[in-house]
């Protein structure tokens, strides 16, 4: 049986948790300072540690891409836009932990050669944002931010830039248009952000959860992260449980644990019910159904089942859940998200909803599941980034698992289900 | 929507700029905030949020005044303005009040809570009662899904609504009765206020409020009650 290991989530329910005093003094980055800067991506690649907002990517081996004595100057940015349908760990962990994500800071941007790290942290979330600018503070004013950090001769400066309501800023290269000032909107790749990122020049971005784990590594070793989770998806993560659960909430577990097993901590799906579907990392992973409680939630378990581990967003709901209405609305999300750069994304996400408003009101026809596949099979790798193609995971694997609801709608010239009865009092 | 008094109270008007003492503080402001940026174009968002901060909105004064603080055409500053949609083109309430309506919170009660609420406030999305006090807004994900239906004022969470209980906390603001956020500082903030927190000059509250609360402890209690912890520094030696 797999166990809780709360490493980030550990001293949350300390009240003073947030300050610095809470926290206690940057052990870590005191270590990383003295260490060599290689010595510190050698140990995070050795860790396994794999990106933690979605992509999976190694993190250690994408520090490496940053091109070392080129004289120009390199950026460490912080991705806090968390935004993704489901996704609620970044937000908790900063309003509770935000040194974490400092020191993380830190460690990395002397590993990669910064002197100069951004968090950009989306704007609707307002006390986060105060308890990053306090953190922020303390840490300068404690030495371990400004010049000659802890008498290393190391500098960096730290800023707390707030986006202003774009779901889009999540991705890497339209965060850095925003953050230079522009309409948020993704770029062309290559050149990849390690090479030209912020202001054209080497930049590393990361989410929240991948450097808030750095002092971990670093404090206890690499062997001491890899020691947790499955062969290529070391380490633990803050699994998200929400919706039609006994005990919705952040769960710190090693990868590679079940549903099954988060749910017997939550105390089940709520009572008198029973689970239908279920995201494992949010609305743009392809859903899951009950045949799918014991697949390890990690990147390669989830993926060889046709989905995708994400952000371990479990957005669970049950029997009395109308899949077609849960589509719509993240359609709908979706193209009110579009930034409407490129045509396929743009285009596709609004006639997916035009079809869907039908389907659900049981106005459509079984030709029109037909055009929703085609529409989002030509969104799908299609797309300039990979909004688009998140648009379409949702389409594809309802229509695959749920096909007769669907075709129930039409049946019937109305949804089948009673709203009311998927609500928090409707089961009262 | 109902015609806002407010529209002509805040201290610009189309046009003619804001007032000297109001331009200067805005100013003093304005120059802290792009000194920390290696580019003066990337304090283009936080400007934003400052401006809104003065008038409650993106006013055009406010995307003027943007553009000569950072040497940019009044057209780069409305081009990105309008992307956003924190960036309101007309005068919210003194408390701007969201329903998240994404699928999950939907599910789970936040369809029949904005249908509710916006019946029972008398106005849509993004729209603003004609005393200026509250205005709506159907928001996507906020990522508080534990909480789920969740709310948000000021951009400060309201955890775990109802129907009911979204009723009374419109009521209590329009009468002026002090609200805490479920996971904030005690007292909330306005519409205004929060925008200066967002251009970057904190209000000095971030130590109000508990560290985490409710769902957010969840795996932490289970973790403590099982005994559970992460393996200890060397085990894997």
């Amino acid at each position: 049986m797999t166990t809780l290991t709360p490493v980030l989530t550990k001293n949350w329910d300390q009240p003073d948790a947030f300050t610095l005093q809470g926290y206690g003094e940057y052990a870590a980055a005191r270590k990383a300072l003295a260490m060599d800067p290689d010595a510190i991506i050698q140990a995070v690649k050795d860790s396994g540690l794999r990106g933690r907002g979605g992509a999976g990517f190694p993190t250690g081996l994408k520090w490496g891409f940053i091109p070392q004595g080129d004289g120009k100057p390199h950026y460490l940015v912080v991705n806090a836009d968390e935004s993704e349908p489901g996704t609620c760990k970044d937000i908790p962990l900063m309003m509770a932990n935000p040194h974490s994500l400092v020191e993380g800071i830190i460690i990395t941007s002397y590993a990669i050669r910064a002197n100069q790290a951004f968090i950009y942290v989306r704007g609707e979330v307002l006390h986060v944002i105060r308890r990053l600018h306090a953190a922020v503070r303390e840490a300068y004013e404690a030495g371990y931010l400004g010049t000659d950090i802890l008498g290393s001769g190391y500098d960096l400066d730290l800023v707390v830039h707030s986006g202003a309501g774009a779901y889009i800023c999540g991705e890497e290269t339209a965060l850095l248009d925003s953050l230079e000032g522009y309409r948020g909107q993704p770029r062309l790749k290559p050149p990849f952000p390690a090479v030209a990122g912020l202001y054209a020049c080497p930049t590393v971005i990361n989410n929240v959860e991948s450097i808030a784990s750095v002092p971990s590594i670093i404090d206890n070793g690499a062997g001491w992260f890899a020691g947790m989770g499955t062969e290529k998806s070391k380490g633990f993560g803050i699994f998200s449980l929400s919706g039609h659960v006994t005990r919705p909430g952040q769960y710190e577990a090693p990868l590679g644990i079940t549903l099954s097993e988060l749910l017997d901590m939550a105390g089940g799906i709520r009572a008198g019910h029973r689970i239908k579907f279920w995201t494992p990392g949010g609305s743009s992973t392809p859903i899951f159904t009950d045949e799918h409680l014991d697949v390890p939630l990690d990147f390669e378990a989830v993926g060889a089942k046709g989905s995708m581990l994400g952000t371990r967003a479990l957005q669970i709901f049950d029997e009395t859940t109308c899949v077609v209405r849960a589509v719509l609305r993240w359609t709908e999300f979706y193209a009110h998200e579009s930034c409407g750069k490129c045509t396929p994304c743009r285009e596709g996400t609004y006639w997916l909803k035009q079809v869907l408003k039908r389907l659900e009101k049981g106005q459509g026809t079984e030709e029109d599941l037909t055009t929703i596949t085609d529409i989002a099979d030509n969104i799908l790798g299609r797309s300039f980034c990979a909004l688009g193609d998140g648009a379409t995971s949702p389409i594809h694997s309802s229509v695959k698992y749920f096909r007769d609801e669907y075709l129930k709608h039409f049946e019937i010239g109305g949804c089948p289900f009673d709203p009311a009865a998927s609500t928090v009092w409707g089961d009262a | 929507m109902s015609v806002n008094p407010k529209a002509q109270e805040g201290s610009a008007t189309a046009g003619t700029g804001y007032p000297p003492e109001v331009r200067e503080r805005l100013e003093r402001d304005a120059k802290e905030i792009i000194g920390r940026y290696p580019k003066t174009r990337s304090a283009l968002l936080p400007l934003l949020h400052l401006v809104q901060s003065e008038d409650g909105y993106v006013t055009d004064a406010g995307q003027e005044f943007c553009a000569e603080m950072l040497g940019l055409s009044k057209a780069e500053v409305v081009g990105v303005a309008t992307f956003y949609t924190m960036y309101k083109r007309r005068p919210m309430g003194d408390y701007h009040v969201g329903v998240c309506i994404n699928t999950l919170c939907a599910v789970m009660g936040g369809d029949q809570i904005w249908d509710e609420l916006s019946e029972y406030v008398g106005v849509g999305h993004d729209e603003t009662t004609p005393d200026g006090r509250i205005s709506l807004e159907r928001l996507e994900c906020n990522a508080a899904c534990d909480f789920a239906p969740v709310m948000m004022v000021n951009w400060e969470f309201f955890d775990n609504q109802t129907p009911a209980s979204a009723k009374q906390l419109v009521d209590d603001l329009r009468d002026g009765k002090e609200v805490s956020p479920s996971r904030g500082p005690k007292r909330l903030c306005s519409f205004k206020e929060a925008s200066r927190v967002l251009s970057g000059l904190p209000d000095g509250l971030a130590s109000d409020g508990p560290a985490a609360a409710g769902a957010s402890l969840e795996g932490l209690r289970v973790a403590k009650a099982n005994g559970w912890t992460a393996p200890a520094k060397g085990d894997d030696q």
